[in-house]
């Protein structure tokens, strides 16, 4: 791909961000910044790569730590939000589980 | 040995594929704006993940398929377990350490693209480079940010502001040095210094620590929000030098959408960004006012509180981050079921950044089964407050100091505040007269209206609950 259209992705994508998330009520706030900390786990794609084409052993190591950090920021930001937003969709049950 | 060797790395398929990925982002993220559809939209998102991560592995020449493995097993493994252990207090830091993995992440990906282009033996093109860089040092500035961002909320620190002497000429220097060490690679492009790159990773980490270590913690959200933004910023940059555009088109979608929520957050806060950071970045913070001088304050008993409540028409509880400490949510709810029984109509005030981030009090209340009507928002209960019989505060603190209205040398003056002051009494539970998150003393104790209830928030709440059943 060339740079420019890179560079023309990278400004769309920036205004595409920005309209998405105007106007989020506050409850959600949390919730919504927890599933965007998770989509960054994308990372752990350039982790896959750089491993995949890895040749020396410095890289495995660099690589295989990249890759665990991705998966933990994936996994576990995803997880976490749809905890989170659980709690909001629980119909409201008698005394959940008062001591 | 490529075991799975279908799509070409660029080619059209593969590149297809990566844009049914981000397009699932985009709609997951919008779905997840609506508090109906929220739960569905992070699923969204979640499949576009799997999507890229499969497109990925299905690339043509991927090898080290063990380490692979080894890789996704453990993080995932990790991942897992922290997010089902993890109490929904503690949901501030865990965010702060998922987002410095991932900074991490970008660092090491940066590093290890800088080693392929070396040993290429030919000039590293600068569009790689630079992002290269570019990743490298926002990278590293996240993940130790974020990893100081986790120890302050997670009490490993102390959440104060700590000033190191000095701090604002480090700060020149170290990003001067990691600019000058950047041009000094660009330049050397035909063989830049590894060594020198390995000088800016850790230039970078020092910047990160004494960037958030300053910070107090009241700020700290503003703070992971905008490492957040970062870390996505950062992966975008990763996109360019790596050629793929999932990287590139998903980092800016969050560096972006991070930029406007941390906007946002800062606004409750009546802070901006430029603010908090500067902040970190020199200025001393304002001495605490000397005031250590004794104030008469006036100290109570569940009983005595119990009888309060019981006799009000219309009780407002302000619930703050010591209630979520306290696990105190389903007490509380517990005394609020009790005020209606009385025919007490029971309101709960929520600051925008109740608890540690904006949305996380509603989070811990509706994890009790506080009804979302009765959970109102700063704007529209403050008119309230002078018809409200009795304010309960409850563990919060900062979010309803007068001060910020009163005194334009206190260094949480402008804060929008929860104005318990002008409710009829007011009671705060608390475990003491120590100062909150911001280090101030809360003249609100003092006041002839307010009554100091002392305590662990889940046990005085309980005791109230049963004072008024016994009444």
């Amino acid at each position: 791909m060339s740079l420019m259209t890179e560079i023309a992705i990278l400004v769309l994508a920036a205004f595409v961000g920005f309209e998405v998330i105007s106007k989020v009520p506050t409850t959600l706030h949390t919730p919504l910044m927890s599933q965007t900390n998770a989509i960054h786990g994308i990372v752990m794609l350039g982790g896959l790569i750089v491993l995949g084409y890895a040749n020396d052993p410095l890289e495995y190591v660099i690589g295989t730590i990249a890759v665990t950090f991705g998966a933990i920021n994936i996994v576990g930001g995803f997880m976490v939000t749809d905890r989170m937003l659980g709690m909001f969709s629980k119909k409201p049950k008698p005394k959940a589980q008062d001591k | 040995m490529t075991l799975l060797a279908v799509l070409k790395p660029g080619g059209e398929a593969a590149t297809a594929l990566y844009i049914v990925a981000f397009s699932l982002f985009i709609i997951g993220l919008k779905r997840g704006t609506h508090p109906t559809t929220a739960k569905q939209g992070n699923m969204v998102a979640a499949v576009g993940m799997a999507v890229a991560v499969a497109t990925t592995l299905l690339l043509d020449g991927m090898g080290n398929w063990g380490l692979i493995i080894i890789g996704l097993g453990v993080g995932s493994a990790i991942g897992f377990v922290a997010s089902v252990r993890v109490q929904m207090t503690e949901m501030p830091q865990m965010v702060a350490l998922y987002n410095g993995v991932g900074g991490g992440a970008v660092a090491l990906i940066a590093w290890s693209e800088l080693r392929h282009g070396i040993s290429s033996g030919v000039d590293i093109p600068l569009q790689e480079l630079i992002p290269t860089l570019l990743a490298a040092v926002v990278g590293s500035v996240s993940f130790w940010g974020s990893n100081i961002a986790f120890a302050k909320l997670q009490d490993l620190i102390p959440t104060k502001p700590l000033a190191v002497p000095g701090q604002q000429v480090i700060n020149v220097v170290l990003l001067v040095g990691i600019f000058a060490a950047c041009v000094d690679l660009t330049i050397n492009n035909g063989d830049p210094s590894q060594a020198l790159f390995i000088g800016i990773l850790i230039a970078a980490a020092l910047l990160g620590n004494l960037v958030v270590l300053p910070i107090g913690g009241a700020d700290m959200p503003v703070v992971i929000s905008l490492l957040n933004a970062f870390t996505g910023l950062s992966a975008a940059a990763a996109g360019f030098a790596l050629d793929n555009v999932a990287l590139i088109v998903a980092g800016t979608i969050v560096g972006s959408s991070g930029t406007i929520l941390t906007m946002e957050m800062a606004t409750a806060m009546n802070r901006s960004v430029g603010n908090v950071l500067f902040a970190g970045f020199g200025g001393a913070p304002a001495a605490t006012a000397g005031s250590t001088e004794q104030r008469p304050y006036v100290s109570i008993t569940a009983q005595d509180a119990a009888i309060k409540l019981a006799y009000a028409d219309t009780v407002v509880i302000v619930p703050g981050y010591g209630l979520a400490v306290a696990q105190a949510q389903h007490a509380i709810k517990e005394v609020a079921n009790e005020l209606e029984k009385r025919g007490i109509t029971v309101s709960y005030a929520i600051h925008p950044v109740a608890g540690r981030m904006p949305g996380h009090m509603n989070v811990l209340l509706a994890e009790a089964d506080v009804p979302y009507e009765q959970l109102r928002e700063m704007e529209e209960i403050n008119p309230e407050m002078p018809r409200t019989d009795v304010a309960v505060v409850v563990g919060a603190n900062d979010v309803t100091n007068p001060a910020a209205k009163n005194d334009p040398d206190s260094p949480i003056a402008g804060m929008p505040i929860i104005e318990v002051d002008q409710a009829q009494q007011v009671i705060v539970i608390k475990r003491s007269m120590s100062p909150g998150f911001a280090g101030i003393d809360n003249d609100l104790f003092y006041e002839p209206n307010t009554s100091m209830l002392f305590g662990d928030a889940k046990k005085a709440a309980a005791d109230i609950a049963a004072e008024i059943q016994n009444l």
